[in-house]
C-alpha cells in the first residue's frame, strides 16, 4: 500500500482539499460580495419603479434607475397599528429602512407571527409585523405615491410583487410581479404588460372601506374588478386573495386609512 | 494542434455526444431550455465547470487516496460551481435568478462527474481540460438546438426578439403552450437522439432483449 492510500495520507489530502477549496470560494465571496448586493438593490429598485409605471426596462437606461428611485423614501409600516415607525422605534428594533429585508423576516419568529388557517387566504402561513413601504412625497410634503409589497401563494409557488398606488391610498397605479413560478404561458402572464395594464386607474376600496378590488374571469368593467388570466384560474385567484389580504385588515388596510384620513 | 487533442475537443460534440450517446446531464437540459438566452448560460457555466474539474482533477489524480476518490472530486466539483454561481449573481444578476437552482444542480450533473472519473484520472491535465471544453460544447449543442425551438415555437421570439408575432399582442402565431413545459424538451430530445442515430448508425444500441422463437411446437397448445 502506498503512502497516499494510508490513513494518515488519506487524512492530510482530505485536510489539504478543504482547506484550499475554501480558501477559494470564502475570496470568490468576500470580493463578489459587493457586486452582488448592488445587483439586488438595482434589480428591487427596478420592480418598485416598474410597479408604480415608471421603469420600462424596454426603453428606461439602467442608469437612470438610481436617479428614478432616489424620490422614493422607504418607511417601515407597524402593520397591526397601521402606523409609521418613528426614529426611536426603529432604533430599538435595530430596523434599517432602507436595507429591511421584509420576505427574510417572514420566517423570523421575532418579527413575524403565525396566521390563523381563516386568516390565510393568501397562504402565507406566517405575517411579517414590520412591513417596508416606499413612499413618493411632493415638495410640499403631500404624499404622492405608496407603493407596497405584496404576495401569495398562486398555483406552484408565492408569487412576489409589489402594488402602487396613488397618493388617496385608493387608487391603483400599477402592478408587477418579480417573483413567481407560474406555469409559463398561463399564469406566468401575471407580468404581462397587456394584462397588467388594466391595472392603473382601478379602485381598491368601496364606499364603506371594504376591499372590493377583484380579479374576475370576464370581469374588468367595473372600477373594483380586473379580468382574470384566461386558462389560470388558480393564479387569477391568487391574486384575488393577495390583494384582499394585503389591503384589508390584516395587511395594509388599517396604514392607509390612517393615511388619508390624516 | 495534432490530430489527438483535435479529436478529443471535436468528438464529444457528435460522435460521442454526452446527452445524444451517453445519455447523462438531461435534466438539466429539460429544466434551462425554456429560453435561449437562458440556456447560452447554463452552457457557459457548464463547460466551465466540466474543463477546469477535469483540469485540477486531473493535476492532483496522481496525490488521491483511492477510498476518498469520489468525494475529492465532489469537493473539487462543487467549489467550482459554487464560484461559477457567485460570480453570475454579480455579473448577469437577471439571468442567474432564472436559472436559480439549476447552476448549483452542476454539482450533480453526470456529465461533470462522468467525464472527471473517465477520463481527468487517466490522462494529463492539458488533455483533461480540452476533454471537459469538448463535453461542454457536446452539451452545449444539444442545449441550444433544444432552446432555439422551445423559445421560437413557445414564445415566438429567440433571445428575446420576437419572431413570430403573438396573437396576444395583435399577431397572427398561437404560441405551443407544450413547448414551455418539461415533456417538450424530451420530445425534442428523443427526436435529436434518433437523428443522431439513424445518421450515424454506429451509435445505435444492441437490442437488450430479443423475443425468442418458440422452443415448443405451435400444435402442442
Amino acid at each position: 500500500m502506498s503512502s497516499k492510500d494510508s490513513v494518515g495520507g488519506t487524512l492530510k489530502v482530505a485536510f489539504l482539499l478543504c482547506v484550499v477549496c475554501s480558501i477559494v470560494i470564502s475570496s470568490a465571496a468576500v470580493i463578489l460580495k459587493p457586486l452582488q448586493e448592488a445587483n439586488k438593490t438595482l434589480d428591487r429598485n427596478k420592480n418598485i419603479l416598474a410597479a408604480a409605471g415608471m421603469y420600462d426596462p424596454a426603453v428606461t437606461p439602467e442608469g437612470e434607475v438610481a436617479d428614478l428611485f432616489a424620490q422614493f423614501t422607504p418607511r417601515i409600516v407597524d402593520l397591526d397599528a397601521g402606523e409609521f415607525l418613528d426614529e426611536t422605534q426603529l432604533s430599538t428594533l435595530g430596523i434599517d429602512p432602507a436595507t429591511y429585508d421584509q420576505r427574510a423576516m417572514q420566517n423570523e419568529p421575532e418579527l413575524s407571527d403565525a396566521l390563523a388557517g381563516d386568516e390565510d387566504i393568501a397562504g402565507l402561513k406566517r405575517r411579517v409585523r414590520y412591513a417596508t413601504v416606499y413612499i413618493v412625497s411632493d415638495a410640499a410634503g403631500e404624499i404622492q405615491d405608496i407603493v407596497v409589497p405584496i404576495s401569495g401563494y398562486g398555483l406552484w409557488g408565492t408569487m412576489y410583487g409589489y402594488l402602487a398606488l396613488e397618493g388617496d391610498g385608493n387608487t391603483v397605479k400599477g402592478i408587477g410581479y418579480y417573483d413567481q413560478k407560474e406555469t409559463p404561458g398561463l399564469g406566468g402572464e401575471v407580468t404581462n404588460p397587456r394584462w397588467k395594464a388594466q391595472w392603473p386607474g382601478k379602485e381598491v376600496y368601496d364606499e364603506n372601506g371594504d376591499v372590493a378590488l377583484s380579479v374576475i374571469k370576464g370581469g374588468g368593467q367595473g372600477i373594483h374588478q380586473v379580468d382574470g388570466l384566461s386558462g389560470a384560474s388558480l393564479t387569477s385567484r391568487g391574486v384575488d386573495n393577495m390583494i384582499e389580504f394585503w389591503m384589508g385588515p390584516m395587511g395594509f388596510g388599517p396604514f392607509l386609512k390612517n393615511l388619508t384620513n390624516s | 494542434m495534432s490530430v489527438d487533442t483535435k479529436s478529443i475537443l471535436i468528438k464529444p460534440i457528435f460522435a460521442n455526444n454526452p446527452i445524444g450517446l451517453q445519455i447523462l446531464g438531461v435534466c438539466s437540459a429539460l429544466a434551462v431550455t425554456t429560453s435561449l438566452k437562458v440556456a447560452l448560460v447554463m452552457c457557459v457555466a457548464l463547460t466551465v465547470v466540466t474543463a477546469f474539474s477535469n483540469f485540477f482533477i486531473s493535476t492532483v489524480r496522481n496525490y488521491m487516496p483511492n477510498s476518498i476518490r469520489i468525494i475529492v472530486q465532489m469537493t473539487i466539483i462543487a467549489s467550482l460551481v459554487i464560484v461559477v454561481d457567485m460570480i453570475l449573481q454579480a455579473f448577469a444578476y437577471a439571468i442567474s435568478k432564472q436559472l436559480s437552482v439549476f447552476v448549483g444542480l452542476i454539482i450533480t450533473n453526470c456529465i461533470v462527474m462522468g467525464r472527471a472519473e473517465a477520463f481527468a484520472m487517466k490522462n494529463p491535465p492539458v488533455v483533461s481540460f480540452l476533454d471537459g471544453i469538448g463535453n461542454g460544447l457536446g452539451y452545449s449543442v444539444v442545449l441550444i438546438i433544444v432552446g432555439t425551438i422551445r423559445e421560437l415555437f413557445g414564445s415566438g421570439s429567440l433571445l428575446g426578439i420576437q419572431i413570430l408575432p403573438l396573437i396576444s399582442n395583435g399577431g397572427w402565431y398561437q404560441p405551443n403552450g407544450l413547448m414551455l413545459l418539461a415533456p417538450s424538451a424530451f420530445f425534442i430530445i428523443g427526436f435529436l437522439i434518433w437523428v443522431l442515430r439513424s445518421t450515424r448508425t454506429e451509435q445505435m444500441e444492441k437490442d437488450e432483449f430479443r423475443i425468442a422463437a418458440h422452443t415448443v411446437a405451435e400444435a402442442s397448445h
